[in-house]
């Protein structure tokens, strides 16, 4: 057999193993995918049967849900408010994933229960952990003013406070997250060779040179895949603003996703939501394109 | 011979696995799937079919199923449910009800999935926000061939749109203003009466919050529910006559809105949010700190349990008139229904009969939109509170919801804008400006 022929019949063989994943996809990914991108060219209310007749003549409006979006002022509120948590959730997300892992690299007692531990908040939902956050801030009987009362500090009132509302749900998120990203900033750490530690002992390097100099350019290729991956997870917040926040208050915590399911659950206007959600997926792709293109100035791969 | 078993293994869990759905995690995706059925083509024929039907004979005697989904019973009420179709298929022996409760946060998102995925029920529940959405958009079937003479006509004309009857509403429920006997008694002052105005309430909402710092004198939510209602007490309204245009910041409007807000930002009979914490108004009215409250009569059977001191009811205030709330809910039958007449016939007993009705009452549940007084005396003479008549006094002055295509944009326009104007940022007029502005923008009226 050639070797082009054998690739392909090694591709043929593979196929009907990727059958169950791919018609997966294809039905509850894919298909719906490409649906919505003619669902967003049309006024769609989400009540109507799509396999009505002449459903597509009846409610086609081209590109005019994108135009009413893009030229209106909330669209763009909406992407400051998303933006605004990205500015305070992933700083404070990568230092919370990097001392972990830091924590747990060091092998000491109990190391795996700490392990559990810092993941238990990735395996809780949503739902959960957003009622019990709504009831630690809240202004008068929740824990976090307790705490903060103990250091004279009067706590703000959070979640009815439109200028904490958002710091809050980034609290929530980072709590919710920091375990996971810890583990894989974890694994990254454990694939640093330690001769690069001990050489570096030798010549009399501190903790912090350490850090500085084998141990944040050797994770870099992590660091990489984490930032991409929260970045992604960051647009797409919603889980958490709509359990503790509901939008508000007075809309300080509308971010994309929100404001896409109230369009298109609550407002009857499921093509404007579509062609909304659209939007997202193209800033989301042009951000990731970019950072793939970034990485060549300073991720290190050895 | 061992490649070949292999791919029939494979070939069998591809079989079972095409049920088990995607593998994304934690993507929202906004679209909707739609699940293609065969219903298309026959929903013309259906509809045809149905009518005719409906136009030669009376209750036909067939063996029949149905399906039939809400929300109001969630919770509580379920049993009450289940023992009024005893009843119903004791008189109907023919017609089977199958009843899905599922409860209100989840309901209208399933149901409009379902509705768009032509997998909905024969009739279901709808509220007033959803209903004017789901009958203007062609997927509910008009009601027909049952008599309706015994069912209030102002909430039965709630559910009319353009003449055609969509919905019959299948119990109601009213605002009153519940106040604290207690406190009023050390307030030194008359308790309200069912000819109060706004003015009076105030008078005795500070003389109440004179007797504490952590006691107010007065609760009323400022959002749209309330918003529209206190318009028409000081004779403003949302909308102008024909639905046509947004009079959302007339000066009537603006009369009432003020007063909403000053009561929190000026006067402080009304604790604000922050001082509120994150306790409810139902809460707080329990927690004995309150000294009125306008509220739905459905807190009379929390407020019977949880209040330690003694409470009765009014007539709301009013300003230049009395308004009052009248909310409802709708049963409805879904056009592709193919036993509407069955559908028809529930839907009609259990918010008109005489049976249901009294269940229901008995139940403390919510009350039948019937103008049967003698059912009606019943729920009279159930306390607390004492003064029930006011309930049904309510009724004279009521103001049904402005229903329009795009009521959950509007209303959630207005909340927010008043809520701005409650944590005193702005103030009522420029919210209801502001509110103006975005409503003529974003929603085209017909």
């Amino acid at each position: 057999m050639t070797k082009k022929k054998k690739a392909i019949m090694e591709t043929l063989h593979a196929f009907p193993f990727l059958l169950p994943s791919v018609i997966g996809l294809f039905i509850f990914c894919l298909i719906p995918l490409v649906i919505s991108v003619f669902l967003s060219m049309t006024d769609w209310n989400g009540l109507e049967k799509l396999t009505s007749s002449g459903f597509f003549a009846k409610h086609f409006i081209g590109l005019e849900n994108y135009i009413k979006i893009l030229s209106g002022k909330e669209f763009y509120q909406v992407l400051l408010n998303t933006c605004y948590f990205i500015v305070l959730y992933i700083p404070l997300m990568l230092a919370a994933s990097i001392g972990i892992a830091m924590l747990l690299n060091s092998p000491r007692k109990g190391i795996g229960l700490y392990r559990i531990l810092y993941y238990i908040p990735v395996l809780t939902s949503w739902v959960a952990g957003a009622l019990i956050w709504r009831w630690v801030l809240s202004p008068q009987y929740g824990i976090m003013n307790n705490i903060l009362a103990m250091f004279h500090i009067t706590g703000p009132n959070w979640l009815q406070d439109a200028k904490w509302a958002m710091p809050a749900i980034v609290m929530a998120s980072v709590w919710k997250d920091m375990g996971f990203f810890g583990l894989i900033l974890l694994s990254g750490l454990q694939g640093i060779s330690k001769s690069y530690y001990e050489a570096a002992k030798v010549d009399g390097a501190g903790k912090w040179k350490q850090f500085s100099s084998i141990t944040l350019p050797l994770l870099t290729p992590t660091l990489f895949f984490v930032l991409v991956v929260a970045l992604i997870n960051s647009f797409q917040l919603f889980p958490q603003v709509m359990i503790m926040t509901d939008g508000g208050p007075n809309g300080a915590t509308q971010v994309m996703v929100e404001r896409i399911y109230n369009y298109g659950f609550r407002y009857f206007k499921m093509g404007y939501a579509a062609a909304f959600s659209w939007l997202l997926f193209i800033i989301i792709f042009a951000l990731t394109s970019l950072q793939l293109k970034m990485q060549k100035g300073w991720v290190h791969y050895d | 011979m061992k490649k070949a078993l292999a791919v029939a293994m494979v070939l069998v869990m591809v079989l079972g696995m095409v049920g088990c759905g995607s593998t994304d995690a934690s993507t929202t995706d906004a679209t909707v799937t739609t699940d293609t059925t065969n219903t298309t083509d026959t929903t013309a024929t259906t509809a045809e079919t149905d009518t005719t039907a409906a136009d030669t004979t009376s209750v036909s005697t067939d063996p029949v199923t149905i399906t039939y989904c809400n929300f109001n019973a969630s919770g509580a009420n379920e049993a009450v449910l289940a023992s009024m179709y005893e009843k119903f298929h004791e008189q109907y022996p023919n017609i089977t009800v199958e009843i899905e409760t599922i409860g209100y946060s989840d309901y209208f998102t399933q149901m409009q999935t379902r509705v768009a995925g032509g997998t909905a029920p024969d009739c279901y529940e709808l509220n007033i926000e959803n209903f004017a959405a789901y009958a203007s958009n062609g997927v509910l079937a008009e009601i027909s061939g049952v008599d309706t003479s015994g069912i209030n006509q102002t909430a039965l004309k709630a559910f009319n749109v353009d003449g055609v009857q969509y919905g019959i509403p299948g119990c109601f429920s009213n605002v009153v203003l519940v106040y604290n006997k207690d406190l009023f008694d050390q307030a030194g002052i008359a308790y309200p009466t069912n000819d109060w105005t706004w003015d009076d309430a105030q008078t005795a909402a500070e003389a109440i919050r004179a007797l504490g710092d952590d006691i107010y004198g007065v609760y009323a939510p400022i959002t749209y529910n309330e918003f529209f209602k206190v318009a028409a007490q000081y004779g403003g309204s949302l909308l102008n006559a024909d639905k046509t245009e947004f009079t959302v910041n007339s000066p009537e409007n603006i009369t009432a809105a003020t007063m909403m807000v000053e009561r929190v930002t000026k006067s402080n009979v009304q604790p604000t949010t922050a001082q509120m914490g994150s306790m409810g108004d139902w809460d707080l009215f329990e927690s004995g700190k309150l000294g009125m409250i306008a509220t739905g009569i459905w807190s009379f059977s929390t407020f019977a349990d949880a209040c330690k001191f003694n409470w009765d009811i009014a007539v709301e205030p009013g300003g230049t008139q009395k308004a009052t709330h009248f909310f409802s809910n709708a049963y409805v039958v879904n056009v592709d229904s193919k036993n509407k007449e069955a559908a028809t016939t529930w839907i009609n007993w259990l918010a008109s009969s005489a049976d249901a009705a009294n269940l229901r009452i008995a139940a403390g549940w919510d009350l039948p939109a019937i103008t049967d007084q003698t059912v009606l005396n019943t729920y009279l003479e159930l306390t607390p509170p004492d003064n029930r008549e006011a309930v049904f006094e309510s009724l004279n002055y009521l103001v049904v919801p402005p229903i329009i295509k795009d009521y959950s944009m509007m209303s959630d326009i207005i909340t927010e804008k008043l809520s701005l104007a409650a944590t005193g940022s702005i103030t009522a007029e420029e919210a209801l400006n502001q509110a103006q502005e975005e409503l003529t923008s974003t929603i085209t009226l017909k």
